[in-house]
């Protein structure tokens, strides 16, 4: 017996080290790619702004100042105040935590949703596939945004409905892409002899075509928050979303246009913010397609 | 060819049927008493009757859906609740102006795309690919409604050369159609680029180099054709997005069209007219891939016989 011990560790650790070489080749691939390695930083930096926004933001983001309403930026505030004489970065940098926890948590929804039915879908086939993909059709039949905002118009607004409406028009996609994953995997010689050495289905989709998948769902997960903040702060712009006195983005946008003639810095910063990080979503997309899955690039 | 178009047009009948019954299901979704809802909190209980009545809430589920079909292909598309006008006519008013927006998006937008994308391909990894491919991500970015807010700003409040809304003359509709367009073309410009590179990779345009055809005439004489075919499908695709973007180009610029009814009906309770709305638009993203589909048949005869 306790020969066995140390030789479970070795294969622990052998499978360690393939894992680890695994990082290295796709970071020393990824590193080259420069746009996608700045706009990891910055999104990275927004996660950390997320995180500890609240805490280190210079003005109270939700306490009015009466004496500084509307001022454009200056060294004190760099975006300036809005009507109510809040520090606009204050209120983005809070902001920051409600679009983007929206934004992504919509797409995860979405992408665990659309990943199961696309390998169910793919690892099935036959009817269960066939109805699947249907239903998947129905809801394509649908524009992204006007499903999202028909599905708000009947919930109601609010975030908790945005995340529903947003995740909604997420999955089909999901779905259809990691179906396609599924088939191409599903024919490959390995998924056939764990078949042949009596693996079941459930660890045959877990263990082995499941892994296969993700990086198409990573790269696809990436360029869908992109498109899930637009459609968030979308939403939020027509009085569809967030609460039009909170810090979201989109609200924030809504509300500014009232002050275009005499203050644009209201509407200027909130849209930069959401095009910066809608731009650093997508060329980090277009970086990791390039690295992880190669043959879709041109 | 006929016999493809009519397949795919008999295939499209299961998915309208079920596309009628999830909107016709709209109005029972909404969660609570919709009749009440509509009628508002002060109505008085023979108010809230009568509206159930009129949108015939009363009567069984299945005969309330015969029923919207009925109504449906004899052109009825109900009654506003807010000023009681057939929503056809309601929609009729609107329609005109957001089919010129859209179609002024889609041109410039098609033009663009593809000059830009054929500029990357051409130029492929020099600068002036990378500052081409580097617009378009931007424009696929860029929310649409900032984009408006940003020009009203410069050319309405700065230079007041446009008018900041409206849909009277070509120049109201400059704006709009820009912030509309931005996103679209650069999704063409992308497939466009990638498009042109995968063809430029075949064979017979070696071939073509082979015989001493110099860079141009191999571009656009050649590769150029071929690789519009999957440009065509996409701006087809897109087409949705566009739909989805007048919502709120058209509110940013007050635009008298579809969009904007759609937001006002919506935050009025007016669900009748969301109702139809919600089925226009997805009847006309319906036919426009179907279309597309069509035209991509008659482009590429190898899909026909599959």
């Amino acid at each position: 017996m306790s020969n066995i011990q140390p030789e479970v560790v070795t294969t622990d650790r052998i499978v360690n080290e393939r894992k680890e070489t695994h990082f290295h080749q796709f970071w020393k691939e990824f590193r080259k790619k420069k746009p996608a390695l700045i706009s990891l930083f910055f999104i990275l930096f927004l996660i950390l702004i997320m995180i500890i926004g609240p805490s280190v933001v210079p003005y109270d983001p939700a306490k009015p100042d009466y004496n500084r309403v509307l001022e454009s930026p200056t060294l004190e505030h760099f975006f300036g105040t809005d009507e109510f004489g809040r520090d606009i970065l204050s209120r983005l940098a809070v902001g920051a935590r409600l679009t983007l926890s929206v934004s992504i948590s919509a797409v995860l929804l979405g992408a665990v949703f659309g990943t199961i039915l696309g390998l169910v879908s793919g690892f099935f086939g036959k009817l269960l596939d066939r109805s699947i993909m249907r239903v998947c059709d129905v809801l394509f039949a649908f524009p992204d945004l006007i499903l999202a905002i028909g599905i708000v118009a009947i919930l109601g607004p609010g975030l908790r409905n945005v995340i529903i409406a947003v995740s909604f028009f997420s999955i089909p996609s999901f779905a259809r892409i990691v179906r396609s994953a599924t088939l191409e995997t599903k024919e490959m010689l390995f998924v056939e002899a764990t078949r042949s050495i009596g693996a079941s289905n459930r660890r045959i989709i877990w263990k082995h075509i499941f892994p296969e998948t993700v990086p198409t769902i990573i790269v696809y997960f990436t360029m869908k928050v992109g498109t899930a903040i637009l459609a968030a702060a979308s939403l939020s712009f027509l009085g569809l979303g967030a609460e039009p006195s909170s810090p979201d983005w989109g609200a924030m946008l809504s509300k500014s246009r009232d002050y275009i003639d005499s203050s644009f810095h209201l509407v200027f910063f909130p849209g930069l913010i959401i095009f910066l990080t809608v731009l650093a979503f997508n060329l980090l997309g277009d970086g990791l397609r390039d690295v992880l899955d190669p043959k879709t690039k041109d | 060819m006929w016999q493809y178009i009519l397949k795919r047009v008999l295939g499209l009948i299961p998915l309208l049927l079920v596309v009628s019954f999830v909107i016709f299901m709209f109005i029972h979704l909404i969660p609570g008493d919709a009749a009440r809802l509509i009628a508002g909190k002060k109505a008085t209980l023979e108010e809230v009757q009568a509206i159930r009545e009129n949108l015939g809430l009363d009567k069984p589920l299945i005969e309330q859906y015969l029923l919207y079909l009925k109504d449906l292909l004899s052109g009825n598309l109900g009654y506003s609740i807010q000023s009681g006008a057939p929503v056809s006519k309601l929609i009729g008013e609107r329609i005109m102006p957001t089919l010129g927006l859209t179609f002024m998006s889609i041109g410039w937008a098609l033009v663009v795309g593809i000059l830009l994308g054929v500029i990357s391909a051409v130029f492929r990894n020099k600068w002036p690919d990378h500052l081409g491919m580097l617009t378009a991500v931007s424009g696929i970015s860029l929310p649409n409604f900032w984009v408006g807010l940003v020009l009203i700003q410069l050319f309405s409040v700065q230079l007041g050369l446009l008018p900041t809304g409206g849909a009277e003359g070509w120049k109201s509709y400059l704006m709009p159609s820009f912030a509309l367009g931005a996103g679209i073309m650069a999704m063409i410009a992308r497939f466009m680029r990638s498009s042109l590179v995968n063809t430029m990779k075949q064979e017979y345009i070696r071939t073509g180099r082979a015989k001493g055809l110099g860079g141009n005439a191999i571009v656009f004489g050649h590769a150029l054709k071929n690789s519009l075919i999957p440009v065509v499908t996409i701006a087809g695709l897109q087409f949705g997005f566009l739909l989805g973007g007048s919502v709120v180009v058209e509110t940013v610029f007050s635009f008298p069209g579809l969009g904007r009814l759609l937001i006002d009906s919506i935050q009025m309770r007016d669900y009748p007219v969301v109702q139809a709305e919600i089925l226009l638009f997805s009847l006309q993203f319906i036919l426009v891939n179907l279309l597309v589909d069509i035209v991509y048949s008659f482009l590429n005869p190898k899909i026909r016989y599959q």
